[in-house]
């Protein structure tokens, strides 16, 4: 196909773009096969360069002959271009919905993109579980790489290496996987140097209704413990909640088969239930009557603080197992994709300074996000102003940068990295140049050949000229466990995605660099 | 505040200070009861903990029902600061109960903490210290007198107007008897007087209180001295009338003879209502937020829900509309404003001073800060004793008006952090100042009312203690401009620091600002240092040339 049948109208002069809290631009628009672009041909005024993969959606509006095109973005940024002309202003508008939906994933910005720069480092190669491995290998020898899901037949969603307990063979894996939904069996998540304690994640058992076992499973999880010593289940859902996954062939750990295990169930939502929050709190943040009392009440209906303490609190829960009880952690709950993930990554960087790194927190990206199969490609699909019926898109990942936001808030010199880091990944998960957030899991990045055919985020962003606006100048290093407060005091709205705001922050962090 | 003074009368030990969050982590100490504070001493193993608390900092007392425990004791504060006491004998508890109550509810301005309080300072000292602030000054930096505006000495013996201050600035061309017939037709003859005068625009933000008008009345010598207001402005034909009150409070107001200006009577006014309400309204408002704030562990829900139930942002937000429309009638329309309210001590004092924030950055450091709240809260006559029911008195009176204003300049500081020469520890303080009553600035209702001559000013000690105040952020380069706040309702925030401000465990765990005061202080030394070096090291060339050795 080609992309010059979809756009109608390649270029419009005379259009004038308006951006909250900056000047108006007058230039000429120019529509790509991939980008929307307003130049205004003057030295000093900044382009506007958007990817049509970030546009959530448009409205059109005409006042004469003078058409305006609102365009929402899935990084929650909203323009206004105003194109003189009707019929020009209608064929920009079709030509963006148009290519603001392809659905073909080859047909992506990355695929086309070539880099400016010199790829030093690739990215593609940077974070290997065969590496994570000789870690782990350091310290430990009761672990191995099983390479069962070789040809990713065990579990789709999993990578092809995978570190499970040493003494449990392939054969009871496959036997495990065939217990667990999506195949998804208890894996190594993190292993805590300090007491040897560790955290595993999996999907939920299958026990439906008629209580099925697993001895494989059974084994499998108890070969993590030490004689005599108690681990804990965390099960992300209400009990109520996994007690109905039941009927649909689901279920949870019964403690007569997992007598060694303590199960403690929290509530954190599902996805398309935090996808509703976030279209309620976008709206609340749009909300024209400026009154006090519908903003904090609409706040409160979006539940998006409420997700934020549940997570975090989750989180400090599955730590304080692990560093305080001194007892592994296996963390699931349904599909093990996505609250799993949050609690699991979370609690990493409360327990590992490594992951307060820059690099650090691209592995544990990588690790417990990429790797693990957290299906982006389809989370990410939409946003906030979507007019379409949702399917399963979900702001899991957003969460997630928000919770880490509110720890580094709160511990604001123990983290290399500083806010614009948080937001750049945030935007990058949504729409990219780069290849590293397309598909839902390691098979199916493999099969679109995106380490060869796209560039990695990771190229980009580890280049020194890069690195330097993602620093933190006040960090220093420290080999601490941290402890974010929950109290919903503690907790702030994260304002920087909400554009809400007028580039605050990295004035303030230029000020600290200054010092 | 080392050791604990002789002056005790009172000592319990075997007392148990809950922790609200941990009951394993309650402290066992003693409890002394000074003439001055309450103190309670925690030892264990070889660390001694300290608790401080004022006896005019405590709120209320309440002996909550006995426990198999123990007997407890619950202790507000006025600072926030909450104290679960658990006594083993119910004995103890009502003697300690008892002497607090006498001890937090002093009868007489005498027993106030001020006059006994001394800083170990001469007479000398000690007067410098109260002239150390000046409205006058402020004044004269602000460019009067001038073609307009000039100072008057009318109400110097307080006979015009016994709550304003001794020196006023009316417009030049307003004659004594409109001054005089001015303050007749207004509640408390709180007159039309200059607040702050805006040189680059000319305009300038007038305050008074409500007018005598009732239903019909109308003063000749009031709408002159509005006019007189507004000729004081070449660069705009009409001032704006600003009623910080909800419309039906002010309308209430006019069958008690009170009320607003009728546009019809006066030439060239905009009028204009802001809604924020009454003393009494904000009084429960903070209560309620208060009860938020003590929840123990509360879910998310239930904390937005209580924090908009206490509609205590809803009030903080209609004080900045407010402020914010005053700072722009000022700057963009160039158009002078007269604000009032009812009385012109509490609105007004909160509106003015925060426009004047908005409008100068002198105003932003902190001395300007002193400056601020000497000219639109002391002087002018907030009634700091009973809004902040220094006294045993009349508890309806009582209400969080200053506290407010604090916290708009907060909410500002979080919105520009690096246009304030303070940080957040400055507000504070003065807050836990202004309750203290350990210094003379904040007793009495008016500048009338204020007894310098036993006291202490508190402004020379704060500066004293500047470094832990300041704001490493601060750029003077950014100081010229007026701010232009959001005030959307997502852009004010909560403010942990003042009312959680005991609940250590809820703050950041680490201060940015605290960092950046050591890294800033660190620097500082490393300078002196240099320095210091830079001088030694010269001195050894000198002296080596002089003895004829080579350095090399």
């Amino acid at each position: 196909m080609e992309f010059a049948e979809l756009i109608k109208t390649p270029r419009v002069d005379g259009v004038v773009l308006h951006r909250p809290f900056m000047p108006t631009v007058e230039g000429t628009l120019c529509l790509t096969g991939h980008h929307l672009i307003l130049s205004s041909r003057q030295d000093n005024t900044e382009e506007l360069w958007l990817l049509h993969a970030n546009i959530d959606s448009i409205e059109k509006r005409f006042v004469g002959s003078l058409g305006t095109i609102i365009v929402k973005c899935k990084d929650l940024r909203v323009i206004q271009l105003d194109i003189p002309g009707m019929e020009e202003c209608l064929n920009i508008a079709s030509s963006i919905e148009a290519l603001s939906t392809l659905d073909s994933v080859s047909l992506m910005y990355p695929f086309f993109y070539r880099p400016l720069f010199e790829v030093i480092e690739d990215g593609w190669q940077l974070f290997v579980p065969e590496e994570a491995f000789k870690d782990l290998e350091s310290m430990t020898d009761e672990w191995r790489l099983s390479e069962v899901n070789k040809d990713f037949s065990v579990c789709p969603s999993y990578p092809s290496l995978l570190t499970v307990p040493k003494d449990i063979d392939d054969e009871s894996l496959c036997k495990a996987a065939s217990f667990r939904h999506g195949g998804r069996f208890p894996v190594l998540s993190y292993y805590h140097k300090k007491n040897g304690m560790v955290m595993m994640r999996a999907a939920q058992p299958l026990t439906g209704t008629n209580g099925r076992r697993c001895k494989e499973d059974e084994k499998l999880i108890n070969a993590t413990l030490c004689a005599g010593k108690r681990g804990y289940i965390i099960d992300t859902r209400t009990i109520a909640v996994a007690q109905q996954a039941k009927a649909r062939g689901g279920g949870f750990e019964q403690e007569a088969n997992y007598a060694q295990w303590r199960r403690i169930h929290k509530a954190i939502e599902r996805s398309n239930v935090l996808q509703e929050g976030l279209i309620k709190l976008v709206e609340a943040c749009n909300d024209q009557s400026h009154s006090m009392d519908r903003w904090l009440s609409k706040l409160e209906a979006s539940n998006w603080q409420s997700n934020v303490k549940e997570i975090l609190t989750t989180a400090c829960l599955a730590a304080q197992c692990i560093d305080r009880e001194g007892a592994s952690v296996l963390v699931h709950g349904t599909e093990g994709t996505d609250s799993t993930l949050q609690v699991t990554s979370l609690a990493q960087i409360i327990l590992d300074p490594a992951c307060r790194t820059i690099r650090g927190f691209e592995a544990l990206i990588e690790r417990e996000w990429l790797q693990a199969g957290h299906p982006f490609q389809q989370r990410c699909a939409q946003s906030a102003y979507s007019n379409g019926k949702p399917r399963s898109e979900a702001p899991v990942f957003l969460l997630f940068l928000d919770c880490v936001w509110q720890i580094l808030r709160q511990f604001p010199c123990s983290f290399q990295f500083n806010e614009n880091f948080l937001i750049m990944l945030f935007e990058h998960a949504y729409a990219s140049q780069f290849g590293t957030f397309l598909g839902n899991s390691v098979a199916e990045r493999l099969k679109l050949l995106l380490s060869q055919k796209t560039v990695s985020l990771w190229s980009w962003v580890n280049r020194p000229q890069e690195l330097e606006r993602f620093l933190n100048p006040l960090y220093e290093p420290n080999n601490l466990v941290i402890w974010p407060s929950v109290a919903p005091q503690s907790l702030l709205l994260w304002e920087v995605p909400l554009q809400m705001h007028e580039m605050p922050k990295e004035h303030m962090d230029c000020e600290i660099s200054m010092c | 505040e080392g050791h604990i003074q002789t002056l005790r009368l009172d000592c319990v030990e075997y007392v148990k200070l809950l922790n609200k969050y941990a009951e394993k982590k309650s402290a066992l100490g003693t409890l002394y009861l000074t003439a001055t504070h309450l103190i309670y001493v925690e030892q264990t193993n070889n660390a001694r903990t300290e608790t401080w608390v004022l006896h005019h900092h405590i709120v209320s007392v309440e002996k909550l029902p006995l426990t198999a425990s123990g007997c407890p004791l619950l202790i507000r504060c006025k600072t926030f600061q909450l104290l679960h006491l658990l006594f083993q004998r119910e004995r103890d508890c009502q003697d300690v109960y008892q002497s607090l109550l006498r001890l937090s509810q002093p009868v007489k301005e005498e027993e106030l903490y001020a006059f006994l309080y001394n800083p170990h300072q001469n007479e000398e000292d000690r007067r410098q210290g109260w002239e150390f602030i000046s409205v006058a000054n402020d004044f004269s930096r602000m460019g009067l007198s001038n073609d307009y505006w000039e100072i008057s000495h009318l109400n110097k013996n307080y006979e015009i107007c016994s709550t304003y201050p001794s020196i006023l600035g009316v417009p030049k061309n307003a004659s004594v008897a409109v001054v005089t017939g001015s303050a007749k037709f207004r509640s408390r003859g709180r007159l039309p007087v200059l607040s702050y005068y805006h040189k680059d625009t000319k305009a300038a933000i007038c305050r008074c209180s409500q007018p005598l008008s009732g239903l019909t009345s109308r003063c000749v010598e009031d709408e002159q001295m509005l006019q007189a207001i507004s000729q004081a402005n070449p660069n705009c034909p009409f001032i704006y009338v600003v009623d910080t009150r909800p419309k039906l409070n002010a309308m209430a107001n006019r069958a008690a003879g009170k009320g607003y200006e009728n546009e019809d009577n006066y030439s060239n006014i905009r009028f204009q209502f802001q809604g924020i309400e009454n003393i009494h309204i904000m009084r429960n408002s903070l209560q309620k937020l208060l009860e938020v704030c003590s929840v123990k562990s509360p879910s998310m829900s239930d904390y937005l829900t209580g924090l908009e139930n206490s509609g205590w942002l809803r009030h903080i937000k209609s004080v900045m509309d407010a402020g914010v429309f005053l700072a722009k009638a000022v700057c963009e329309e160039r158009a002078s404003v007269l604000v009032h309210c009812s009385d012109g001590w509490d609105r007004t004092a909160q509106v003015c001073s925060l426009a004047c924030i908005l409008l100068d950055p002198y105003y932003r450091t902190i001395k300007g800060l002193m400056v601020l709240i000497e000219k639109e809260w002391i002087s002018f006559g907030h009634k700091f004793s009973h809004r902040c029911g220094h006294l045993d008195t009349d508890p309806k009176e009582v209400s969080p008006v200053f506290t407010q204003f604090l916290e708009c300049v907060w909410q500002l500081s979080e919105q520009f952090p690096c246009v304030f020469e303070f940080n957040e520890h400055y507000l504070i303080e003065i807050h836990n100042q202004v309750y203290a009553c350990q210094y003379g600035n904040f007793i009495g209702n008016c500048q009338k009312e204020r007894l310098h001559e036993k006291t202490f000013s508190l402004w020379p000690h704060l500066l004293k203690n500047q470094h832990l105040y300041r704001n490493p952020l601060y750029r003077r380069s950014l100081e010229s401009t007026v701010l232009r706040p959001s005030t959307l309702p997502l852009h004010f925030k909560f403010w942990c620091g003042m009312y959680n401000h005991y609940d250590r465990g809820m703050h950041p765990k680490q201060s940015v600002l605290d960092q950046l005061l050591s890294l800033t202080q660190k620097q500082e030394e490393g300078e002196r240092t240099m320095t210091e070096l830079q001088r030694v090291s010269g001195f050894v060339v000198v002296l080596s040339v002089w003895r004829g050795i080579r350095l090399t």
